[in-house]
């Protein structure tokens, strides 16, 4: 496979020999070297595929076998904007289920699909650890918090006008490829848009600091009797089979 | 007795520019790295032991401990792996976070890799928040500049690269081995144990996985003593803790506090329940962990008040449910979820996901029998220990929780021949009075 039979050019190898690069083994980087094969190419293509197995010395099967297991990589091409409606419970019966309802029948698509102007994909996605802003959608993989059907259909005609559209939590709407490059690990310029946090990450705080709560003053350091000394005393703390069957998987290892 | 929310790690984020190095400094951000340089790494191993820290992604596993399964004698290198996968249903603290106060993380990770004696660290970050990810890698570059990390930290002869490594869209990568796998490149299917992280993880050399909020407590125990720590929380469940209120409550959002709260404190803070509705159900820490009820409001939420009510404390995620909620629907909308995550490596799990799914929605939708609910808890009887990893035992929490509380709303489906609750009651944008 030589670069020149592809369509993606010098430049976008050498991206991806780059991210390679930043791993102690290079394979590491193949999720990242994904997300850029769908900046440039808008999905990942076969090109995309035999350029990340020709840098790794995989086969084409392997780097697809990758590929096919990950929900963000598409085989399809993506529209200009992306645009994930939160279906998991909290946000489905907050809101989620009647907003992508919504938007299927307003943008005719169903989920999954890109609209014939091939500027909005719509797809159903799981939690978006932002349950406290439920109802959620992601555009592009940024936060649109607490929705509602209106202003669901107002964002996806603002984004399909091209009108500029920002996240609830600042930053300016770029479009799906510009962003595949960011989580590729090549920053783009957004990162110091819109605050640290949005209204609901601060409400306790802002009720601590109303009565006056903080955490004790903090002393130099000193020791107290560990409330866990041996393993097998943890486990005995541990409440959970998640936590029992870790335990006794490291205590397996520490006997061995 | 400390006050009743307790704002450490949650304390900056209404700064102006909170991301930044220099907010983060100003407020006392990596005087704890300065001194942990100093100390032995055995000792700040022990600090973390005595602090009583207990991980914070959902297992509660002493981290102190689990710093001190690395086999130091091993000749390869050690790597220091930070879980921010954050997708449990209902759990929303680690994206606030790196996206409030990444440097806080950044602080930690170093910290930690010092302590385990790793040259290189990995913050494997969930692909979908890019925000997030580029605070995270804004942070980790202002770091370098500052030479908190890079070659000779401070001097001090210490070397360490982070590198922020964006997933792909699969929860079963915030199960450590799975991650692993991931960041190795392949498709993120749990390993089998042993071997242990500890001693094989990542390129099957010494790994130490740990939550983000757990590392990100790290500079707050070192800074102010394990004590300070131990100060705070439960017997056995020591510190703070960000618990995250969802759902039917007036303010939903991130609340702080010792470890041991109840939900009835919390639920008052969050200004009670909607306008006119009751607290029905509710999950102690994400979706896995099983439901419970209002007879639960006075359980102290620590590792073992939760446990003895017969759920787990989990990720603190509070996903709040009050009586417009059909737990039918709630609960057949998470197993869809554990079908479609499932990552298909053992049979339980592969083909016990797609049968729960058949026969809830079959419930949900009035078609069964009574037997029906059996055949659902004897499926759960399947899958519950028997798979591979804890995905498909957390599949059946939801079930089997809310079979032993809502028997008689299963039920009601089945003579009611569907759902008896109007789906809109339930919404953010419902009027009340208004259907
Ligand atoms: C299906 C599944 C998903 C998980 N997701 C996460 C996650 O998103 N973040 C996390 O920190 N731990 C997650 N865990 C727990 C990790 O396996 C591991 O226990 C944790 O990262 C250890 O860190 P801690 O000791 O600091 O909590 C998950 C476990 C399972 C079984
Ligand atoms: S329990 Fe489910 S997620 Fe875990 S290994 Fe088995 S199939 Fe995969
Ligand atoms: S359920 Fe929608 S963001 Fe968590």
């Amino acid at each position: 496979m030589t670069q020149e039979a592809t369509g993606l050019g010098d430049a976008t190898y050498a991206e991806l020999r780059e991210i390679a690069a930043r791993y102690p083994e290079a394979r590491s980087g193949l999720l990242p070297m994904l997300h850029l094969v769908q900046s440039v190419e808008g999905r990942v293509t076969p090109e995309g595929i035999e350029a990340c197995a020709d840098i790794l010395g995989l086969s084409t099967a392997d780097v697809s076998g990758v590929a096919t297991f990950y929900t963000m990589y598409k085989r399809r091409p993506v529209g200009d904007y992306h645009v994930g409606v939160c279906t998991n419970t909290l946000c489905a019966v907050m809101g989620g289920d009647a907003i992508f309802e919504r938007l299927k029948e307003h943008l005719d698509v169903g989920n999954d699909e890109t609209t014939a102007d091939g500027k909005v994909t719509l797809e159903h996605v799981e939690c978006n650890a932002a349950c406290d802003y439920a109802p959620v959608m992601m555009v592009n993989w940024e936060f649109m918090d607490n929705m509602t059907p209106q202003s669901a259909t107002q964002l996806v005609d603002d984004l399909r006008e091209g009108k500029e559209v920002r996240s609830t939590r600042g930053p300016r709407i770029a479009t799906w490829r510009e962003i595949e490059r960011v989580l590729a690990g090549f920053p783009d310029d957004r990162v110091d848009e819109g605050p640290g946090a949005g209204p609901a990450s601060l409400v306790g705080l802002e009720i601590a600091r109303e009565q006056g709560w903080t955490a004790p003053a903090g002393e130099a350091s000193g020791t107290t009797g560990s409330p866990a000394d041996s393993a097998a005393e943890s486990a005995a703390l541990a409440d959970t089979g998640r936590a029992e069957s870790e335990t006794r998987q490291e205590e397996g290892h520490d006997d061995a | 007795m400390p006050d009743t929310l307790t704002p450490v790690l949650t304390s900056d984020w209404a700064e102006d520019q909170s991301w930044k190095l220099a907010t983060y400094e100003r407020g006392g951000g990596y005087r704890a790295l300065r001194k942990a340089l100093a100390m032995a790494p055995d000792d700040i191993i022990t600090a973390v032991k005595d602090s009583g820290l207990r991980g914070r992604g959902g297992a509660g596993f002493p981290t102190g401990m689990k710093w001190g399964f690395i086999p130091q004698d091993n000749p390869k290198p050690k790597y220091l792996v930070v879980n921010a996968d954050e997708s449990e249903p209902g759990t929303c603290k680690d994206i606030p976070l790196m996206m409030a106060t990444p440097h806080t993380l950044v602080e930690g990770a170093i910290i930690s890799s010092f302590a385990i004696r790793a040259n290189t660290a990995f913050i494997y970050v969930r692909g979908e928040v890019v925000h997030v990810i580029r605070r995270v890698q804004a942070a980790v570059a202002e770091a370098y500049a500052a030479g908190h990390l890079g070659k000779d930290i401070h001097g001090s002869g210490y070397d360490l690269d982070v590198v922020v490594h964006a997933g792909a869209g699969a929860y079963i990568c915030g199960e450590e081995t799975a991650l692993l796998e991931g960041l190795e490149g392949r498709r993120g299917q749990p390993r089998l144990r042993p071997p242990f992280p500890a001693v094989a993880g990542l390129y099957a050399s010494p790994t130490v996985i740990n939550n983000v909020e757990s590392i990100a407590s790290v500079p707050s125990i070192i800074g102010n003593g394990a004590d300070w720590f131990a100060s705070m929380g439960t017997e056995k469940s020591k510190g703070f803790g960000i618990f995250s209120l969802s759902g039917h409550v007036a303010k939903p959002g991130q609340y702080e506090a010792p470890l041991g709260i109840t939900l009835r404190t919390l639920i008052e803070l969050a200004g009670g329940m909607r306008q006119g509705h009751e607290l029905k159900f509710w999950t102690p820490g994400g979706s896995s962990t099983p439901i419970l009820t209002g007879e639960h409001l006075d359980v102290p939420l620590d590792f073992e008040a939760v446990g003895a009510a017969g759920s787990m404390l989990g990720t603190r995620a509070l996903q709040i449910f009050d009586d417009t909620t059909c737990v039918v629907r709630a609960v057949l909308r998470w197993t869809e979820f554990y079908k479609h995550e499932s990552c298909g490596k053992c049979t339980p799990c592969r083909e016990g996901t797609w049968w729960l799914v058949q026969t809830l929605t079959n419930l949900e939708k009035g078609v069964g029998r009574e037997e029906d609910l059996d055949i659902l808890l004897d499926q759960c009887d399947n899958i519950l220990g028997r798979a591979f990893c804890a995905l498909g035992d957390g599949a059946t929490s939801p079930i089997s929780s809310s079979i032993q509380y809502f028997r008689n709303e299963y039920l009601q489906h089945l003579s009611e021949g569907g759902c008896p609750f109007d789906p809109v009651a339930s919404t953010l944008f419902a009027v009340e009075g208004v259907r």
